[in-house]
C-alpha cells in the first residue's frame, strides 16, 4: 500500500520492459519474440494501475487504460499467431532470419 | 518491515525471475511456462495493489487466453521439444549492454522525480466501473468500448482469413475475388497469394 | 555618295553563295554551280569596280587627302563604354583597292575553274568553299574593327584548311591542310595577344580611333602604352612584334613559312587565289593598316624588315633548286612577299618618306596579277601533262601556245624587266630601299637577280630543254581556261603604268613618284644577266645544270632540303614538346584527375555498401535500430537541447 514509495513499484515495471526488450532483441524465435512483447505490454499496465492509485486516486481512468490494453493485446496476439502460422507454411520454419526476403 | 511490503518484494522478485527466465531459457515450452508464472506474478501484484478486477481480467485474458494461445501455436508448429537456437554471442552482449543502458537513463529519471501523492481515499468498485464505462457523458468510456468491440471483430475476422487454408481445386481467380473483398491488409494479401 | 546601300554586297553574294551552294549544290546544282558562282562573283566585282571609281575619282578626296569612310558601323558585343566590338565597312584607299584585287583575281579563278574543275564529284562543293573564301578575305579587307578583322582572319584560315585539304583522300592533301592551319593559328596566338595589348591601353579596338589614339602624343592612350614596359621594351612595341608574328604567319615569312610549300597539295586554281594573290598578303595588309602605329616604333619596324629581308633572299635559293614547279611557285611567292615587307619596313612617314608604303601596295597590286597567271598557266600544264614535276616537261610550247606567250610574259613581269608590271613596283621598292639601309637594298638587288634566274629556269625548263612526247589530244583546254590567261596577261603588262602614290600613300596625300633611268639600271642589269644565264643553262638540253649543281655539294644539298627547317621543327615538336610535356600532362591527366574521380566514386560505392547492409530483412536488427533511435533521441531532448 501506500508505505512501498512509488519508485519501487515503478522499478519493476521498468525492469520488466527492458526484460522484454533484450527478449525482443536476442530470442530468434518468432513465438518467443511474442512472448517478449507480452511482458512489454504487462509492464505498461503496471505502470497505469500505479500510476492511477498513486497519483489520482479518486479517478478511474488508468484502470479504463488497463482493461483496454488486455483486450487489444489478445487482439494483437491473435493475429500474431495467425501470421507466424502463415509464415510457418511458406518457410517451414519459424526461425526470424529465414523470412529474410525484403532486403536490398 | 510491514506483512505487505514483504509480500510486495517477493511477488517482484517471482516476477523478475520467471521473467529473466521465459527470455533466456532454451525450450520454448519451458518459455511458455515461465511466461505463466510472470504472468500470475502480475496478477497477484494486482491483488496486493489493491484492484482486483484487473487481477481477475489478467487472469482470465492473459493467462487462461493468450498463453494458451500461445501454447497451441507451439504445438501447431511442431517445436515443442527441440532446442531452439541461440543468438550470436555479440548480439547478446550488445543486446545486454543497450538494455542496461535504457534501464539506468529511464530509472534515473523516475528516481529524480518526485511523484505528488494524491491525498484523496482510492475509492471504487466493479459497478462504479462498469458505470463509467458505457456512461456517455463527460468521463464516460463508452466510444472506446464500442471502438475496441470493432477492433475486436476485425481482428477475428483478419486471423481467420490470414491463417485460412485454401482447399486445393478451387480455381485461383474465383479465390482471389473472394479475397478481394474480405482483405484489408496488403501484407496478408501477399502472404495468402504465396499460398 | 552613299556607299551602304552596296557596299554590304561586294562580301555578302560570295557569302550566299557559299550557303546556296553548299546546301543544295550536291542535290540540285551539279552541273551549273560554276556558273552560279561566277556569276554572284561577276556582280561583286563590278561592284568593287563601281566602288574603286566611286572613291578613287568622284568622292573620296576631301581637301587634298583621301578619307576613311565609315560606309557602316554596328555595335555588335559592347566590353564597356570604350571598348566594343563593332562591326563595320571602312573605305580608305587600301581597303577599295584590295577589293579590286580580291574580287578581280577571285573571279579570274572561278573561271578558270569552271574548265579545270569540270568532272569533279565534289564539283559544287568546291565553288561553295571559293566563295566563303572570297567572302572571309572580302571581310578582312573592309574590316573597321581590329577583332572583326581577327574574326575573318581565322575564317580565311579556315577556308584555307578547306580547300588545301579539298582532295580528302589523298593523305598528303590532309596533313597539308593540317599544317597549313595549325602553323598560322600557331602565330594567330600572337595576334590575339597583340591585340588584348592594343585594346587594353588604347581602350578602343576601332582602327580609326585606335591609332589617333595613340599617335597623338599628348593623349592619355599613348602615355599609358609607351611608358608600361615589360622586360625593358614598351608595351606599344610589344603589341607591334605580337601583332606582326600573327601577320608573318599567314604570310608565310621566316621561319612560320612551312606551310605554304604543302599546300601546293590543293587545286592548282586553289593555289592561285589563295596562295599567292590573296590570303598571303593579308599580314602585309595588317601592316599597311596598322601602319602609323608602327612609324612610331623604330624596333617593331625593323624586326619587319630583317624578316621579310631574310624571306625574301631565302626562299629565292630554295627556289633555284626545287623540281615540282608548284613548290618553285610557291616560293617565289614568299619571296616576294618578303619583298612587300621589307619595304613596309624600310618605309617613313608622309610624302616622299613614304615612297616604301606605296612601293609595296603597288607590288601587292601588281603581284597579284602575274603570280596568280603564273599559277593559272601551271595549272594549264598540269591539267595538260597529268604531273607537276619538271623532268616530265620540255619542249610544251608546241602544244600549249597562249600558255606559253602569258607565261613568258608573267615570267618578263616577275623579273622586273620593263615595260612590264612588276619592273615599275620593284623598281620603287628598291628606290625606298636604298634611301633607308644600303645592306638591304643589296641584298634585295641580288635576289632580284636570283627571281629572275629561277623564274626563267621554270618557264625553259617546262616549255623549251628536252621534247616530250605527248600522247593526248586533248589540247590546251577549253576556252574558259585560255580567257582569264589572256586577260590576266593584259593585266601584267598594263597595270604598271598606273601611277600609283596619286592614289595610295601612307598619309593619304598623293604624291609623284620619280622615275629615274639611271637608278633603275641596276636591277634591270641583274634580271637580264639572270635571264641570260638561265638561258644559257636551260634552253637546250644539256648537263651544265648537273655539273653546276656537283660543284655546289652541301650548298646545294642543303637548298634542296629547304634548308632542313622542316626536320628542326618536327625534331621540337616530337622529342621536346611531347615528351616534356605532352606526355607528364597525360599521365597527370589519366592517374590524378581521373585517379580522384575514381576514388570519389570508389568511396562513395563502399559507404553506399555500408549503408546498404542495414537493410538486412531481419526484423530483430530493425527493433534494435529503432530502440537506439529512441535512446538517442530521449538523451538529445533531455540533456542536450537548451
Amino acid at each position: 500500500m501506500t508505505d512501498i514509495p512509488i519508485s519501487n513499484i515503478l522499478f519493476v515495471s521498468t525492469a520488466l520492459f527492458f526484460i522484454g526488450m533484450y527478449g525482443l532483441f536476442t530470442r530468434r524465435n518468432m513465438i518467443t519474440m511474442l512472448m517478449s512483447i507480452e511482458l512489454i505490454l504487462n509492464s505498461v499496465n503496471i505502470n497505469f494501475v500505479v500510476f492511477n492509485k498513486y497519483l489520482y486516486p479518486d479517478k478511474l481512468d488508468g484502470i479504463f487504460f488497463t482493461i483496454f490494453i488486455i483486450t487489444i493485446a489478445a487482439a494483437e496476439a491473435a493475429v500474431a499467431i495467425a501470421i507466424i502460422i502463415n509464415l510457418y507454411r511458406s518457410h517451414r520454419s519459424i526461425d526470424v532470419e529465414t523470412a529474410e526476403e525484403m532486403k536490398y | 518491515m510491514t506483512a505487505s511490503q514483504i509480500i510486495f518484494y517477493i511477488l517482484a522478485a517471482f516476477i523478475l525471475g520467471t521473467a529473466i527466465l521465459s527470455v533466456t531459457t532454451d525450450k520454448i515450452f519451458r518459455s511458455a511456462i515461465w511466461l505463466l508464472f510472470s504472468l500470475i506474478g502480475i496478477a497477484g501484484l494486482y491483488f496486493w495493489l489493491e484492484v482486483e478486477f484487473i487481477a481477475a481480467v489478467q487472469i482470465v485474458v492473459y493467462v487462461g487466453g493468450i498463453v494458451v494461445l500461445i501454447i497451441f501455436s507451439i504445438f501447431l508448429t511442431q517445436q515443442s521439444g527441440k532446442e531452439m537456437l541461440k543468438p550470436p554471442m555479440v548480439r547478446s552482449i550488445a543486446s545486454v549492454l543497450a538494455v542496461l543502458f535504457g534501464f539506468a537513463l529511464t530509472y534515473f529519471l523516475i528516481y529524480k522525480n518526485d511523484f505528488k501523492a494524491g491525498d484523496k481515499s482510492f475509492d471504487w468498485s466493479v459497478s462504479k466501473i462498469g458505470n463509467q464505462m458505457l456512461a456517455t457523458g463527460e468521463n464516460g468510456y463508452a466510444l472506446p468500448f464500442e471502438v475496441v468491440s470493432m477492433l475486436l471483430l476485425a481482428a477475428m475476422v483478419g486471423c481467420i482469413v490470414i491463417a485460412i487454408k485454401v482447399p486445393a481445386g478451387a480455381s485461383s481467380t474465383e479465390t482471389k475475388e473472394q479475397k478481394q473483398g474480405n482483405i484489408e491488409n496488403l501484407k496478408d494479401k501477399e502472404i495468402v497469394e504465396g499460398l | 555618295m552613299n556607299y551602304a546601300s552596296y557596299i554590304a554586297l561586294i562580301p555578302l553574294l560570295p557569302l550566299a553563295g557559299f550557303v546556296l551552294l553548299g546546301i543544295f549544290g550536291r542535290k540540285y546544282f551539279k552541273n551549273s554551280s560554276g556558273i552560279i558562282g561566277t556569276v554572284l562573283l561577276l556582280v561583286s566585282a563590278t561592284l568593287s569596280l563601281y566602288t574603286a571609281y566611286n572613291y578613287f575619282f568622284v568622292d573620296g578626296k576631301v581637301g587634298d587627302s583621301y578619307q576613311t569612310i565609315t560606309a557602316i558601323k554596328f555595335t555588335w558585343l559592347s566590353f564597356s563604354e570604350n571598348v566594343s566590338i563593332d562591326m563595320g565597312i571602312i573605305l580608305d584607299p587600301i581597303s577599295v583597292m584590295m577589293l579590286v584585287v580580291v574580287t578581280f583575281v577571285s573571279l579570274m579563278v572561278h573561271i578558270f575553274s569552271l574548265g579545270y574543275m569540270k568532272g569533279e564529284e565534289r564539283f559544287p562543293t568546291y565553288y561553295a568553299f571559293l566563295g566563303l573564301f572570297t567572302f572571309s578575305m572580302l571581310g578582312l579587307v573592309v574590316s573597321s574593327n581590329l577583332f572583326q578583322i581577327y574574326m575573318f582572319w581565322e575564317l580565311v584560315g579556315v577556308s584555307s584548311y578547306l580547300l588545301i585539304g579539298y582532295y580528302y583522300d589523298k593523305p598528303s592533301a590532309v596533313a597539308a591542310s593540317k599544317k597549313a592551319f595549325i602553323v598560322t593559328r600557331f602565330a594567330d596566338l600572337g595576334f590575339l595577344v597583340g591585340i588584348l595589348i592594343l585594346a587594353f591601353y588604347g581602350q578602343t579596338l576601332d582602327f580609326k580611333t585606335l591609332i589617333e589614339n595613340l599617335t597623338t602624343q599628348q593623349s592619355s592612350q599613348f602615355l599609358a602604352i609607351t611608358t608600361a614596359s615589360f622586360v625593358g621594351v614598351s608595351a606599344l612595341t610589344w603589341a607591334l612584334t605580337l601583332v606582326f608574328i600573327g601577320g608573318a604567319g599567314k604570310s608565310a615569312m621566316f621561319p612560320l613559312h612551312i606551310w605554304l610549300p604543302d599546300a601546293m597539295e590543293g587545286p592548282t586554281p586553289v593555289s592561285a587565289l589563295i596562295h599567292a594573290a590573296t590570303m598571303v598578303v593579308a599580314g602585309v595588309y595588317l601592316v599597311a593598316r596598322l601602319f602609323p602605329l608602327f612609324t612610331i616604333t623604330p624596333v617593331s619596324l625593323s624586326i619587319v624588315t630583317v624578316v621579310g629581308i631574310v624571306s625574301a633572299f631565302l626562299a629565292a635559293i630554295i627556289a633555284c633548286t626545287q623540281t615540282d614547279i608548284k613548290r618553285v611557285l610557291a616560293y617565289s611567292t614568299m619571296s616576294q612577299i618578303g619583298y612587300m615587307m621589307f619595304a613596309l619596313g624600310v618605309s617613313g612617314y608622309g610624302g616622299e618618306n613614304g615612297l616604301g608604303y606605296t612601293a609595296s601596295m603597288f607590288h601587292l597590286f601588281t603581284h597579284a596579277f602575274f603570280k596568280s597567271l603564273l599559277f593559272l598557266g601551271a595549272g594549264v600544264v598540269i591539267h595538260f601533262i597529268h604531273s607537276n614535276e619538271m623532268k616530265d616537261m620540255g619542249g610544251l610550247r608546241k602544244y600549249l601556245p597562249i600558255t606559253n606567250l602569258s607565261f613568258l610574259v608573267a615570267c618578263l613581269a616577275i623579273a622586273g624587266i620593263p615595260p612590264f608590271a612588276g619592273f615599275f613596283s620593284k623598281e620603287e621598292i628598291l628606290l625606298a630601299a636604298y634611301h633607308s639601309n644600303k645592306i638591304v637594298f643589296g641584298v634585295a638587288l641580288f635576289t632580284s637577280g636570283l627571281t629572275a634566274f629561277y623564274m626563267f629556269r621554270l618557264y625553259f625548263s617546262i616549255f623549251w630543254n628536252k621534247q616530250i612526247e605527248v600522247h593526248n589530244h586533248h589540247g590546251e583546254g577549253p576556252f574558259s581556261m585560255k580567257f582569264p590567261l589572256i586577260i590576266l596577261a593584259f593585266c601584267s603588262i598594263f597595270a604598271g603604268l598606273i601611277p600609283f602614290g596619286k592614289y595610295v600613300s601612307s598619309d593619304r596625300l598623293p604624291f609623284e613618284s620619280h622615275f629615274d633611268p639611271m637608278f633603275s639600271l641596276a636591277p634591270v642589269a641583274f634580271g637580264v644577266i639572270g635571264i641570260l644565264l638561265a638561258m644559257w643553262m636551260y634552253k637546250k638540253e644539256s648537263e651544265k645544270a648537273e655539273r653546276i649543281s656537283q660543284s655546289l655539294g652541301g650548298l646545294y644539298k642543303a637548298a634542296y632540303k629547304k634548308f632542313y627547317i622542316d626536320e628542326i621543327y618536327l625534331f621540337i615538336t616530337k622529342k621536346i614538346v611531347f615528351n616534356l610535356i605532352g606526355r607528364p600532362a597525360a599521365w597527370i591527366d589519366r592517374n590524378i584527375v581521373d585517379g580522384l574521380m575514381n576514388k570519389i566514386a570508389n568511396t562513395t560505392a563502399t559507404v553506399s555498401g555500408f549503408i546498404k547492409g542495414m537493410q538486412s530483412g531481419k526484423v530483430q536488427s530493425y527493433a534494435i535500430y529503432f530502440f537506439g533511435g529512441i535512446v538517442a533521441l530521449a538523451i538529445v531532448f533531455l540533456y542536450l537541447w537548451k
